[in-house]
């Protein structure tokens, strides 16, 4: 019965479909769908590319600060100028200041362009201060304390050179700008030229610019990143010691004790919020609680931890919380079924077995805190400059000091470009610092790690 | 320094406290543990903890209490005539904690004897020349009622301190006496250990209650002392931004509040997006291999410092911009901090916030929903766009408004980034200024809180807090609202 109509049914419908002609509609559909693949893997790459660009402009523009120009100077330490009693009298020779020195260093870097046969219009050996860093006076003041039987030899120094000598060499500063700048001139550079050929004047390695002080805003050169990574560990000490007892105390509490009433939803409410809250608000809370209230020096380490604990704290009860979750129920049944109380089970078996997850949020929390900058604007870490190294221990919470983001922010702001390379080179060892908590984070998690 | 000797002290009480009390109960059970109550260390950590806890909570409230108290006191003492004309109490209290700090520290360092320093008297003495020799320079001689009040600051603060001392010993060693005395076999020693062990943890917890009332009481209080001095109508509704510490400052929130949001939108126009559609081809395209390294690899954006990205944005991306807007090019964008400088740095910081929100969203969409879609044909992209998305809709909405807050709230990438000049401008290469950007710029410095100018920083703060906590409150309401359709 079927049979005689099926042809003609097939007849009236609009066209022969077979599933390997693709119609116009379905080629449209995988054309859609090929588009909105398009679509995502377009929006993953800009994200890579995004990603290499930051990482590739923090390499290139850094790498130079780790390389310093120096010259190798042989200085006579004229005892006439130094020592002018003749006796050696170290309170005589302390009284010389760095103004004294500094002819010295010109002279003999005068006479080593003579001796290379470098021909330079610049006759006098003052004319060569624009080439030699102002740290150097002091950098040979400090020996010459230190040893005074150097006085009277010619002892080769290895001092900084100016920072225009060293943007010279590493093509930060250029010929044609040099013609309106009035710290250098292009004599000057020529002789850098012939130095540099004569292996006196070279890039080498900087290791004070990760162990060394800030400077001043004229010598780029001279500055260091030391006192500021110091500052960061006391800072950190402070955060550690305070946030991983509280936020764990805080978390077990919430965790395995807290009856279901309004006081322990406030106490939920009040943790979820303040992660989200703004981190130049705790800036405020510390200047106004911690400085205006309490009087605790302002820029100091201790205020600072103390800040950066109450911002560090959401992010460590949370991951705590997490991994106490993650111990199985049955582990606390076991415990109670063999008369365990409820606490002896929660600290001597919930809690060793959360502790890895515990250390991990931890790690997280302090790389949070290490490389947050804002708050610590406001309690007066910017501005500061960190001359000086902590006498020791209960100095290093309560003097004065910078933190490395701060002291990067503090580089940005200044005038010379100088400085910009040296925020780079800063931001290079901050970003180490974090690499490696990560890593021991992402290690602790991988080895200890326990699937139920 | 006495307090640390005195933590230090009582650590040691407490930690003989342990010994002695774990040493008597075993005494008293003569050397059988079965015959105790609980196991000997909870009668150690009984007598521990009571030396230790209240003597330290009686040390934290001592040393909060005190630099309050002798304060004002002094300042109460401090007779009107004073105060100068010019000045305020609090400015001449500053001056007072500096005298005292400069005897205290010319004491330290034996250049004044103890009594010379409670009995000098200005009339006598060059007092700001003995404290310049010590290297501490005040701004001006010495007034005797300053100096007086600052003799009385130091007396008054070395008798708390000595009351100090002796009322934490005694606190400790009177926790001591009586925890090892009720040491005995019948005494619950676990319990009342497992107690004060609870009640620590209470107090851990509501640390976070704490800081929200500090963050709350801080911006309130200096927000009022704020508006005491400016009027809130023009606060905020003022155009004009034009702070001037002279005086006659223009303080409209206005202009600020449109940097932000400007910035803001800019940054979502570009998170958002890339962030999306990285999560959708993340979680459904991509092979697992891709996306077990391009996920952490985006990830890595969050770790990065904001620091970073703000001197990415003022060295990098700035300059690039001005290559290409600037006057050598298109010719609308002046300098390189602008409003897209800072809003497309803040965007690629975003990025990850928005993905991995969102991938964890659309990855708990059940399966069966997508099974059930293929089932009737559907591409991969058409199942994305009518299934996945609708579904996972409140989940995104909720992602985008916490990174909406995130922008609002960051600091750093706009204080290098964006400029300082507040403007109410709609071309997104001029320099404008944000809310966060201002708090910075009017709190650092010299601070003298006293001024319209250093509070306003607190009123911008309140705003701030207030727009973000109604971002992220209405973020959890639309996420709780919605959620529960699909599960």
């Amino acid at each position: 019965m079927t049979d005689a109509s099926l042809p003609e049914n097939a007849a009236a419908s609009p066209a022969h479909r077979s599933l390997n002609t693709v119609d116009a509609r379905t080629r449209k559909r995988n054309r859609a769908e090929a588009r909105f693949r398009a679509y995502g893997i377009a929006a993953v790459a800009t994200g890579l590319v995004f990603l290499v660009i930051l990482l590739g402009s923090i390499l290139f523009n850094g790498v130079g600060a780790f390389q310093q120009t120096f010259i190798k100077v042989p200085v006579y330490l004229d005892p006439a100028k130094l020592d002018k009693s003749g006796e050696r009298d170290i309170e005589a020779i302390k009284k010389v200041s760095t103004f004294g020195y500094t002819p010295l260093i010109q002279q003999g870097l005068f006479d080593v362009v003579q001796a290379e046969g470098i021909e330079t219009p610049l006759a006098k050996p003052g004319d060569m201060k624009q080439m030699i860093s102002p740290s150097a006076a002091a950098q040979l003041r400090d020996t010459v304390i230190a040893n005074p039987d150097l006085i009277g030899q010619t002892v080769e120094f290895r001092i900084l050179a100016s920072s225009r000598v060293d943007g010279y060499l590493k093509d930060r500063v250029f010929r044609e700008d040099v013609v309106r700048d009035k710290n250098i001139d292009v004599e000057h550079l020529d002789i850098v030229d012939g130095l540099v050929a004569a292996g006196v004047i070279a890039k080498e390695f900087n290791l004070s610019f990760i162990t060394g002080a800030d400077a001043s805003e004229s010598r780029p050169e001279q500055a260091g990143l030391g006192v500021s990574i110091l500052g960061s560990f006391f800072m950190m000490l402070v955060v550690l010691a305070l946030s991983l007892p509280i936020g764990v105390a805080a978390s077990i509490y919430l965790e395995e004790f807290a009856p279901q009433n309004r006081f322990t939803d406030l106490i939920e409410v009040n943790i979820s919020n303040l992660a989200a809250v703004p981190s130049i608000v705790f800036g405020i809370l510390g200047l106004a609680v911690f400085i205006q209230f309490a009087h605790l020096p302002q820029s100091a380490p201790l205020v600072g931890g103390l800040t950066l604990t109450l911002m560090t704290l959401p992010t460590i009860v949370i991951s705590t919380r997490a991994s106490l979750k993650s111990v199985p129920p049955s582990i606390r049944d076991a415990a109670l079924g063999v008369g365990a109380s409820k606490m002896q089970a929660v600290f001597h078996h919930v809690l060793p077995m959360a502790m890895p997850g515990i250390l991990t949020g931890t790690i997280i929390g302090l790389a949070q805190a290490l490389g947050e900058t804002a708050p610590l604007l406001l309690i007066g870490m910017v501005g500061y400059i960190a001359t000086n190294y902590p006498d020791g221990f209960a100095s290093g919470f309560m003097d004065p000091n910078s933190a490395m983001p701060a002291q990067i922010f503090e580089w940005a702001k200044r005038a010379d470009p100088a400085y910009y390379e040296r925020a780079w080179g800063g931001i290079i060892i901050l970003l180490v610092f974090l690499m490696t908590m990560n890593i021991i984070a992402i290690i602790l998690r991988r080895r200890f790690e326990r699937r139920w | 320094m006495p307090a640390t000797w005195l933590v230090l002290i009582v650590l040691a009480l407490s930690a003989i406290g342990y010994v002695l009390g774990r040493q008597r109960a075993l005494q008293s059970s003569g050397g059988d543990s079965r015959a105790l109550h609980s196991l000997p260390s909870y009668y150690g950590w009984h007598v521990a903890l009571m030396a230790l806890v209240p003597a330290m909570g009686l040390l934290a409230v001592w040393l909060i209490a005190q630099p309050l108290l002798v304060e004002n006191t002094i300042s109460g003492q401090l007779p009107d005539s004073a105060i100068p004309e010019s000045s305020t109490r609090s400015l001449v209290m500053s001056d007072v904690r500096r005298v005292a700090e400069g005897l205290d520290i010319a004491v330290s360092q034996g250049a004044m004897t103890t009594d010379e320093a409670a009995t000098l008297r200005s009339e006598f003495t060059q007092v700001r020349e003995r404290l310049a020799e010590v290297g501490v320079a005040l701004g001006s001689d010495v007034n005797p009622a300053v100096l007086s009040a600052a003799q009385d600051y130091r007396a008054m603060s070395r008798t708390g301190n000595l009351m100090m001392t002796v009322a934490v010993l005694a606190i400790g060693l009177l926790g001591f006496v009586y925890a090892l005395s009720r040491t005995a076999p019948q005494f619950r020693a676990r319990n009342v250990v497992e107690q004060g062990i609870r009640a620590l943890l209470v107090a851990a917890a509501s640390v976070a209650v704490l800081t929200t009332l500090g963050i709350v009481l801080s911006l309130i209080f200096n927000t009022l002392e704020f508006f005491k001095l400016y009027s809130a109508w023009d606060f905020f509704f003022g155009t004009t931004w034009a702070p001037s510490f002279g005086g006659g400052s223009e303080l409209g929130v206005l202009p600020l509040l449109w940097g932000t949001f400007y910035i803001s939108l800019i940054a979502l126009l570009v998170a958002v997006p890339i962030g999306l559609f990285s999560a959708v081809y993340l979680s459904e395209y991509a092979p697992r291999k891709i996306r077990s390294v391009a996920k952490p690899m985006l990830e890595v954006l969050a770790g990065i410092p904001t620091i970073v990205y703000g001197l990415f944005a003022l060295l990098t991306v700035g300059p690039m911009l001005v290559q290409i807007f600037g006057d050598d090019g298109v010719g609308i964008m002046q300098a390189s901090t602008a409003v897209m400088t800072a809003g497309l740095v803040m965007g690629i910081m975003l990025i990850p916030f928005v993905s991995s929100l969102s991938d964890d969203i659309i990855n708990a969409v059940p399966q069966a929903m997508r099974d059930g879609s293929y089932g009737l044909g559907a591409t991969k992209s058409e199942t994305v766009r009518q299934v996945i998305l609708p579904a996972a809709l409140p989940g995104i909405v909720g992602a985008i408004l916490l990174a909406a807050s995130r922008a609002i709230g960051e600091t750093m990438i706009v204080v290098l980034g964006a400029g300082a000049a507040a403007r109410l401008s709609m071309n997104p290469f001029d320099a404008m200024t944000t809310v966060t950007a201002k708090i910075v710029s009017q709190l650092t410095g010299d601070a003298d809180f006293a001024s319209a100018e250093a509070l306003v920083a607190f009123a911008l703060g309140m705003t701030l807090f207030v727009l973000t906590l109604g971002l992220n409150v209405f973020a959890l309401f639309i996420v709780r609202k919605y959620r529960e359709q699909y599960e």
